[in-house]
């Protein structure tokens, strides 16, 4: 049932319908499946790609690596666990190499951003050291490519 | 200057594409979702698209040997060998060409001459025909019907091959239908050639798309690959209609002679787009597998809609099109699409622009997303509906 898996992780609107016919099953076969993968958490949740960019929101994306000294028997965990409970953290990753901790935060402005880690992050115990990185412009996210409008150039052949 | 008296009269007796005015209003017109093209959605896979550009970063602007590079010519020859079980020599039995369509070309020119008869099925593919008329030929045409699934009837075959007849086009899995012949059907028509000079002229541009099971060439029966002509190319297969890649497969003494009509029309297919189909055939299995598993998806959701709607279309098992039943209606197969198209806003083609034998049917592409197609899908049920209603705006 992994197809299920992957024609929703490319397309999340299409419909327990749509699917069972695409993939010969019937449909309360399909819900049942999903239901499955939603209680088990392998599906987490559906959202939605939005180009912001392209609407008049005023945000500002950061990547601040993190640099931590791990915490007896909890290793990385526990600080993790608390960094991304702040809503500003849209996502938190344990890395190997240079630093331990990406977090990618939004904010309104730089002035928020900065504020954010002085005076959240940095002051965490474990945090031996922060470096901040604004995000100037997304080209592709999750496969999705920024800016372009799909366009249907093909010819008709005949 | 009196173009009537200069023109040929065969070029100027051609019939023009009597689809072209639908998609000429088509095109002038805005918010229509149209299920029209024969080509596939998905862009060339980026690792044969960096093949083509790498090779011109390196300078490789040259012509090929009229007959394709080795190294293309061998990856078909094994190409042939590992998906169709077919043997080829790659130096004598294959050449590259510009598209499938130079393919039908040269090899309708290669065997036909004046008074010769080549039986074409339809609906088919529009090019068949005006070719054989362009080397004198006669078309002789074979309508397939819905009862048959839009297969090549042995009966109906038998029934129009006469002293004259040089040529069967074989063009299957099919455009418009979706229709495909499987091995037991090929072996019926099989038996009827084979102790005949007919030549098959066998068109397997959508032989990896076939949904079910895998696509039989009529070569790989007993007796069949003398007389064989196979056409295949990397349009449908890699989605690389733009890159015009076509090939033949046949006997040496057949393909000698296209090569020489090639030679003197063509000279090469395009250097570029060969080193590109070259890494296609290398290592684009995955990428036939990934595209060809898409289209499937779509099809049972076309054919399930369409179902839903009330069409009667028999499930496609080959290619990328939908052919369904709109006869029922009491329109011509141009009024029911023209007038979707103006008040529903959706296209689809008329069967008969592949052949009269289309009339009461249309042919709807599914080599779009399924959001697109549904939303064709619910215009189309909403015509449907008004129609059934009598009350079609």
């Amino acid at each position: 049932m992994d197809q299920i898996l992957k024609l929703l992780e490319d397309d999340a609107t299409l419909t327990a319908q749509q699917l069972a016919v695409m993939l010969d099953k019937e449909v309360g076969d399909i819900k049942k499946t999903i239901s499955a993968y939603e209680k088990d958490g392998v599906i987490l949740g559906y959202k939605t790609i939005i180009d912001w960019d392209k609407t008049d929101k005023e945000y500002v994306t950061a990547l601040i690596e993190v640099k931590l000294t791990p915490q007896k028997d909890l290793g990385f965990d526990k600080v993790a666990e608390k960094i991304y409970c702040y809503p500003e953290v849209e996502s938190l990753y344990l890395m190997s190499g240079g630093y331990d901790l990406a977090v990618f935060i939004e904010g309104k402005t730089m002035k928020e951003v900065a504020y954010f880690v002085a005076q959240k992050l940095a002051p965490i115990d474990s945090v031996i050291s922060t470096a901040t990185h604004f995000v100037l412009r997304k080209y592709k996210d999750k496969g999705v490519v920024y800016g372009a409008v799909e366009q249907d150039l093909r010819g008709n052949e005949f | 200057m009196d173009y009537s008296k200069v023109l040929s009269k065969t070029a100027v007796s051609l019939k023009p594409s009597g689809i072209r005015k639908f998609f000429d209003l088509l095109g002038s017109m805005t918010d229509v979702v149209a299920l029209t093209v024969g080509q596939p959605d998905f862009p060339t896979p980026w690792h044969i698209r960096e093949a083509g550009i790498e090779s011109l970063e390196k300078g490789m602007t040259y012509y090929t040997s009229n007959a394709g590079t080795e190294e293309l010519r061998n990856e078909i020859s094994a190409y042939m060998l590992r998906r169709f079980s077919l043997k080829y020599d790659a130096m004598t039995e294959t050449m590259v060409t510009v598209g499938g369509s130079e393919a039908i070309d040269l090899a309708i020119r290669a065997i036909v001459e004046p008074g010769d008869e080549v039986i074409i099925p339809t609906p088919s593919f529009v090019c068949y025909e005006p070719i054989v008329r362009l080397v004198g030929g006669t078309p002789i045409i074979l309508a397939t019907e819905r009862k048959d699934a839009f297969k090549l009837n042995p009966e109906k075959l038998k029934s129009l091959i006469t002293p004259k007849t040089k040529m069967l086009v074989l063009p299957f899995p099919n455009n418009p239908t979706g229709a495909i012949m499987t091995r037991e059907e090929l072996a019926e028509i099989a038996d009827i050639l084979r102790d005949t000079n007919i030549v098959v002229l066998s068109d397997e541009i959508y032989a990896e798309l076939t949904y079910g099971e895998r696509h039989v060439s009529i070569a790989a029966l007993p007796d069949m690959w003398e007389r064989t002509i196979l056409v295949n190319g990397f349009s449908k297969s890699y989605a690389m209609t733009g890159w015009r890649m076509g090939f033949l497969c046949a006997p040496a003494p057949i393909l000698k002679q296209m090569l020489k009509i090639h030679q003197y029309a063509i000279m090469c297919a395009p250097t570029t787009s060969q080193i590109a189909a070259t890494e296609a055939l290398r290592n684009g299995d995955a990428d036939i597998a990934r595209m060809a598993a898409e289209y499937d998806r779509r099809r049972k959701y076309i054919h399930e809609g369409l179902r839903n709607i009330g069409l009667d279309a028999f499930e496609p098992k080959g290619a990328f099109y939908i052919f369904p039943s709109i006869g029922e209606f009491g329109l011509s197969g141009d009024e029911f699409c023209e007038k979707l198209l103006y008040n529903y806003r959706c296209a689809i083609v008329p069967g008969q622009a592949f052949g009269e034998s289309g009339e009461g049917f249309a042919r709807i592409s599914y080599a779009y997303s399924v959001k697109h197609i549904t939303s064709a899908l619910e215009r189309i049920d909403a015509f449907v509906t008004d129609l059934k209603k009598g009350t079609v705006k």
